[in-house]
């Protein structure tokens, strides 16, 4: 069986004036029908480019230099912008941008905006896209009859809700949420996380959740993928992410977050992310790492099978090295 | 908390209390809501009572819009209450001035606080320099055309420090303290050439750079990274240790509080809902809207993922134009009553310093602090 999205070696750089920056530097993973994959990293780790490229909308200076998005059976990017446009982007593959709170039109209505993207790709008219926006509303929970009101009429939590209805309006197979809760609190966080969960479970969607919250990724998240440097450094399924960390940058992450009624020792990983024009040689990771060794700083590590499905970029799982 | 005068005069340990603080802003109105001669009152904060203890950390929590930025505010001075009065105790010679200068004050055993909307010219200048606030955002709250030495001398030459080398001298001194080093390389950088935690450090420099004895934090971490987090609340605690600081710390993320709290106030629409040691709170509370908080926190486990998070309360905040009659959580509150639509609780002891605003701990003793 192949996977519903399988992306293989994708790199994305921007080519800016001060040299490129390699934003994702040979991504590679799938997945299914009905899966929630985690994406997490910390600020400038690629991830965010890494959906924009998934939607071919990477902006400039930036493109896709290398890879395949392969979407049941088709490598999107060797298809014409034209079919993308018409038969991928929204329609099969959608995404709830960072910072989506502005992303709706101040002026125009909900409705209106919902029912204008329904209309862009499909052959329908104005009455009959506006019941399906009202529709979408209510499926995430808010009072169909507010499908006239502006967005300053609805607070933090419904507008973020309405972006996902729009995001949702196309019945998508595959939606990318990029931070879809960062700006909200705990409260409405976890009514839109329940939002996702019902949805995967209703209709099969498949979710990919970018975000640097690892609390927030175990709610949902079936697999997760930690970012580091453009790179992902370590995959594999949530329970052994969660309770068996392979790759030291993953380790530290788990240490560093704070939980009610645990330690009250404040941990973190030391130093900051490398600036990807010019990332460290070897291991993008080794000048903050604990365990780095004189391999580390040479040769990049490939990935090693830690089992499971569960795979991990890191030195310390070869046999017979020396950890000294 | 219902702070009554006598039992605030037998503590020595406050350094600050808001007692039934309201801040309250008017809205501009449209031309029919003027001849309906409706008002529109936006109730920030409505009915605070507050207990600041000295040498710990305060937390504020609770969702967004409910008030905890604007009581941050009225704390450092920088709004003046519509109603009710936050008293301080300041340095002996703040004192002095103060007693000098006729504001009106409370004694109490720890020493004579002060009534801040009362000080004026010199006091209030003073007054400013011993309460300083760290603002929310890393990125909006540094001017972008001034380099960080101009940022931190500014309150230096506000407050009066005529000498060009002492001033240097001290901003190197706070770029130390908040390990931002060596120190000459950030001088003369702007804003943007910061990460994230750099501004967060260099907006910390610029609260303790006059020497304050209380800082107000905002959200000082909840734009940042989880690892560089970690690292900026440790920072905080060391400053805190080192120059014997009292903090008031605003958060929305319940977890950042266990980690750095003493005490824990959950914030409601402009109320204090409940207030207790940070370990009571989390672990044992007692008003439905805290539970909801609580329950409503993710978890790193992964297992639960396939089940619907039950979180007990519906809806979102409402606004703080409009606030409920009675228990104003009452309308989201699962276990609601008759009585919470037309009576709004008192604050019940629920154990030891720990009060909580609601009709089902009615059968608790009602609080004196
Ligand atoms: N200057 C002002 N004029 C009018 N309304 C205001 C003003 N400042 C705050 N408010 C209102 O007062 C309420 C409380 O705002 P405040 O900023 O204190 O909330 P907060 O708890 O800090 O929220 P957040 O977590 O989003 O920062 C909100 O309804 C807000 O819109
Ligand atoms: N439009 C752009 N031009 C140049 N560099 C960019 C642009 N967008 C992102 N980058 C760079 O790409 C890297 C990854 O950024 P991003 O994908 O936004 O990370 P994340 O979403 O993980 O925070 C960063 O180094 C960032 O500075
Ligand atoms: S490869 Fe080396 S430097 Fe990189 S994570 Fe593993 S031990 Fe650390
Ligand atoms: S007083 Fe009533 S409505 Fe308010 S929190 Fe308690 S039970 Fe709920
Ligand atoms: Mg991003
Ligand atoms: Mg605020």
């Amino acid at each position: 069986m192949t996977a519903l999205l399988e992306v293989r070696n994708l790199k994305t750089y921007f080519f800016t004036l001060r040299g490129s920056v390699r934003a994702v530097d040979g991504v590679s993973f799938t997945l299914e029908k009905g899966e929630a994959l985690g994406i997490v990293g910390e600020s400038g780790s690629g991830k965010s480019t890494l959906g924009f490229s998934l939607l071919r909308l990477v902006p400039p200076p930036g493109r896709i230099v290398e890879g395949s998005i392969i979407l049941d059976g088709e490598d999107i990017l060797k298809l014409p912008e034209e079919r993308v446009r018409k038969e991928i982007r929204w329609k099969r593959i959608s995404m709830i941008f960072q910072s989506a709170l502005n992303a709706l039109n101040p002026v125009k209505r909900i409705g209106d905006q919902i029912a204008d993207a329904i209309m862009a790709h499909e052959d329908v008219d104005k009455k009959e896209a506006l019941e399906r926006a009202a529709e979408l509303l209510k499926s995430v929970g808010i009072d169909p009859r507010r499908v006239n009101n502006y967005p300053h009429e609805f607070s933090g939590g419904m507008k973020q809700r309405a972006v996902i209805a729009m995001a949702l309006a196309l019945q998508p197979d595959v939606v990318i949420a990029d931070e879809p809760t960062t700006a909200l609190d705990v409260v409405v966080q976890a009514q839109i996380l329940n939002l996702f969960k019902k949805l995967r479970k209703e209709k099969g969607l498949s979710i990919i959740l970018i975000t640097h919250d690892l609390s927030l990724v175990a709610e949902i998240a079936d697999k997760v993928a930690i970012m580091y440097a453009g790179k992902i450094v370590e995959l594999g399924p949530s329970e052994k992410i969660y309770t068996e960390p392979a790759h030291p940058y993953t380790k530290g992450l788990m240490a560093s977050i704070p939980r009610i009624g645990g330690s009250k020792e404040l941990a973190w990983i030391p130093g900051s992310p490398p600036d990807l024009r010019n990332p460290p040689p070897g291991c993008r990771f080794h000048p903050r790492c604990p365990f780095a060794m004189e391999i580390c700083r040479r040769e990049e590590p490939p990935y090693f099978d830690v089992g499971d499905g569960h795979i991990s970029a890191c030195w310390l799982h070869k046999e017979g090295i020396s950890k000294s | 908390m219902g702070i009554k005068i006598e039992e605030l005069s037998s503590r020595d340990d406050i350094i600050l209390a808001g007692i039934g603080v309201k801040m309250y802003f008017s809205l501009a109105r449209s031309i029919s809501e003027i001849l309906a001669r409706k008002s529109r009152v936006v109730k920030a904060v409505d009915g605070v009572d507050i207990l600041i203890e000295k040498g710990k950390v305060t937390c504020l929590v609770g969702e967004s819009g409910c008030g905890k930025t604007t009581l941050g505010k009225l704390i450092v001075g920088l709004y003046r209450p519509t109603e009710g009065s936050i008293v301080y105790r300041p340095s002996d010679e703040l004192s002095k001035v103060l007693l000098d200068a006729g504001v009106p004050y409370i004694e109490s055993k720890g020493g004579l606080l002060f009534d801040m909307a009362k000080a004026r010219g010199r006091a209030l200048k003073m007054l400013r320099r011993e309460i300083q606030i760290v603002f929310q955002d890393p990125y909006g709250s540094l001017n972008p055309r001034m380099t960080i030495k101009d940022i931190l001398e500014e309150p230096l030459i506000i407050h009066g420090y005529k000498d060009e080398k002492e001033r240097l001298e001290m901003v190197i001194k706070a770029l130390e303290d908040v390990k931002l080093t060596p120190p000459e390389e950030f001088l003369y950088r702007y804003p943007f050439q910061l990460s994230g935690g750099q501004r967060q450090r260099v907006n910390i420099a610029r609260a303790i750079i006059l020497g304050p004895r209380l800082v107000v934090a905002d959200e000082p971490v909840s734009m940042l990274d989880v690892s560089i987090r970690a690292e900026i609340l440790k920072l905080m605690l060391d400053l805190k240790e080192r120059r014997n600081l009292t903090y008031v710390f605003i958060t929305h993320d319940l977890a950042v509080a266990s980690i750095i709290c003493d005490y824990i106030n959950v914030m409601y629409l402009g109320r204090i809902v409940e207030y207790g040691p940070t370990d009571e709170i989390l672990l044992k509370p007692k008003h439905p809207y805290t539970q909801a908080l609580i329950a409503a926190v993710p978890s790193p486990d992964p297992k639960g993922r396939w089940r619907i998070k039950e979180v007990p309360i519906i809806g979102e905040i409402p606004s703080a134009l409009s606030i409920p009659p009675g228990c104003r959580f009452h309308p989201r509150c699962p276990y609601a009553m008759e009585k919470c639509k037309i009576n709004d609780p008192p604050y019940f002891e629920v154990g030891y310093k720990h009060l909580s605003a609601c009709w089902l701990n009615e059968g608790e003793k009602v609080a004196k602090i």
